[in-house]
């Protein structure tokens, strides 16, 4: 056959010769070594430093108790409108890879600066939109009375701010490595548009979607910056478990560690949830 | 396998009761489809029994015709219809038109069972459409395989459940998109004479894309030559031999003489 499209093995990537698999040069084993060091010391100190008998009691306290209520409400909300928000726009993201390139790469960029924004400017940036005299605020309290600054509703904004992107590129790129041809199949095997989208679009996007959604989670569950800049640290009303945390450090050490415990669990949790299912960097 | 070993054809107690010829009703296409600015024009008829080949160089805009028939991509102009029925203005779900896909596009997080049960699962609940789908898994050997996922298959196991998952929906016409090219040299041969059974077996309407003479003679009773576009000759693979309309027709069936 002359134009049979013939699947020979392709040749494996070179490899320069000398260097037997699986052994390191040792000043290279060093280096990693430290940069291990770096990264699970201070997680090891904090586990063994931890009042581990006194932790009962310094978990039910009053101070610790709201600010865990308030951190999982408000991170849960800011979860839920990340998706509501978050999931039509990865498919404008995802459809615009058909745009031309300034407005793609406009819009590309506008979902990534709070990505890599430091949150305190996230946050002064949220008290100039919307606090007294910023051009929404003003309107908001001229004509309703909503002031948002220094709100329950300040600390889901400021997470919401920072976890949304998370979520976006999750999404994102479970559409597009989604093969839009099994829609087209499914249609011809008469499944209606909602059909399609039940069935198959999203089972195949929906780890993208839980992954998206726990990573944003967890970002807000840790918003600390943009929180404390736009939202303050009234205690029950603003101050999450981060803050707390911070705020403790100064005058009640323990208090400040069993909360830093508490942070630690819950990202120890995420981190088994997620495994290798949705974070292929992370194979735990 | 022999034919004797074999279930009996899942869909042939409902075909029964019908005579022959209202039970498989026939193709005709007159379709023009846009492509970038390119257009292309092909108008044909095709019997039950009588697969057509459409064969051409790449880019000739073959595909782009059975997307037209199947209703997944729009017409520029012209009809296509199923026996008396005019499907031209229904959505791809409504045609009752099968499609193996190029690479066969199966549902990567369905098992095989589910794949063939799709069609029924959209009709209606889950376990009719299981009870449905366990004759054609047994029809085309795939009772062990049902419990796979199709990345765990073989091109052709996933050859088979995609014509399982298309034949199993009951259409009327079957469509075919390079059937074989996803398929390994070593069981190409094998594959096209277990296809060929298959699709006679169906005995509807069938139109084959193909750049591969040796396909459209396994496969097809005739052959439609599509170039840059336009229908250049139409005829048996004896017809096109006796008199080449083109070049590329001249070209193709030396190559594939050997």
């Amino acid at each position: 056959m002359a134009e049979s499209t013939t699947r020979t093995p392709t040749a494996r990537p070179w490899t320069p010769s000398g260097t037997a698999p699986g052994r390191l040069a040792w000043p290279v084993a060093v280096v990693a070594g430290v940069a291990l060091a770096v990264l699970v010391l201070p997680v090891a100190a904090l586990v063994v430093r931890a009042p581990w008998a006194d932790l009962p009691e310094l978990l039910a306290r009053e101070s610790v108790l709201q600010a865990l209520v308030l951190s999982f409400s408000t991170a849960t909300v800011a979860t839920a409108a990340c998706l509501v928000l978050g999931v039509p726009l990865a498919a404008l993201l995802a459809r615009a890879a058909n745009w031309p390139t300034l407005p793609r790469r406009v819009l590309r960029a506008a979902v990534t600066v709070p990505l890599v924004l430091p949150p305190v400017v996230g946050g002064i940036a949220l008290l100039l939109l919307l606090g007294r005299r910023g051009p929404i605020g003003r309107v908001l309290e001229e004509w309703f009375g909503v002031t948002v600054p220094f709100t329950t509703g300040a600390v889901v904004l400021a997470q919401v701010f920072v976890a949304l992107p998370f979520l976006v590129f999750a999404v994102e790129g479970a559409l597009r490595s989604a093969d839009r041809r099994t829609e087209l199949a499914a249609a011809t095997l008469g499944a209606s548009r909602w059909q399609v989208f039940r069935f198959v679009t999203l089972p195949l996007v929906a780890p993208g979607i839980a992954a998206g959604a726990v990573l944003s989670f967890t970002r807000a569950l840790g918003e600390f910056g943009a929180t404390i800049t736009f939202a303050g640290s009234l205690p029950g009303v603003t101050r999450t478990l981060p803050i707390a945390s911070y705020l403790a450090m100064q005058s009640d050490p323990d208090e400040a560690i069993a909360l830093a415990l508490l942070l630690l669990a819950v990202s120890v949790i995420v981190l088994l949830g997620l495994r290798d299912r949705w974070l292929p960097g992370v194979r735990a | 396998m022999t034919d004797a070993a074999r279930p009996p054809h899942p869909a042939s107690a409902r075909r029964a009761s019908a005579d022959a010829a209202s039970a498989h009703p026939a193709l005709h296409a007159d379709v023009v489809v846009a492509r970038g600015e390119a257009r292309i024009a092909a108008a044909f008829d095709v019997a039950p029994g009588h697969p057509l080949a459409v064969i051409g160089p790449n880019g000739a805009g073959k595909s782009s015709v059975l997307a037209a028939i199947a209703g997944l991509v729009p017409l520029e102009a012209g009809r296509v219809r199923i026996g008396a029925r005019s499907i031209d203005g229904l959505p791809p779900e409504r045609r009752r038109i099968g499609v193996v896909f190029q690479d066969y596009v199966l549902f990567p997080h369905l098992t095989v069972r589910d794949n063939v049960a799709f069609a029924a699962r959209m009709r209606g609940g889950r376990a009719p459409a299981r009870t449905t789908a366990d004759p054609w898994l047994e029809r085309y050997g795939l009772t062990s395989l049902a419990g796979r996922y199709p990345a765990e298959l073989s091109g052709g196991q996933a050859q088979r459940v995609a014509l399982a998952r298309a034949l199993a929906a009951d259409p009327e016409v079957l469509l075919l998109d390079e059937p074989m090219s996803a398929l390994d040299v070593e069981v190409r041969a094998e594959m096209r004479a277990e296809l060929a059974t298959h699709v006679r077996e169906f005995g509807g309407a069938t139109v084959l894309v193909t750049h591969s003479p040796a396909d459209a003679a396994a496969l097809a009773d005739s052959v439609l030559v599509l170039e840059a576009g336009e229908v250049t000759q139409r005829g048996t693979l004896d017809e096109l031999r006796a008199a080449p309309a083109t070049p590329y027709v001249e070209r193709m069936l030396a190559a594939s003489a050997d």
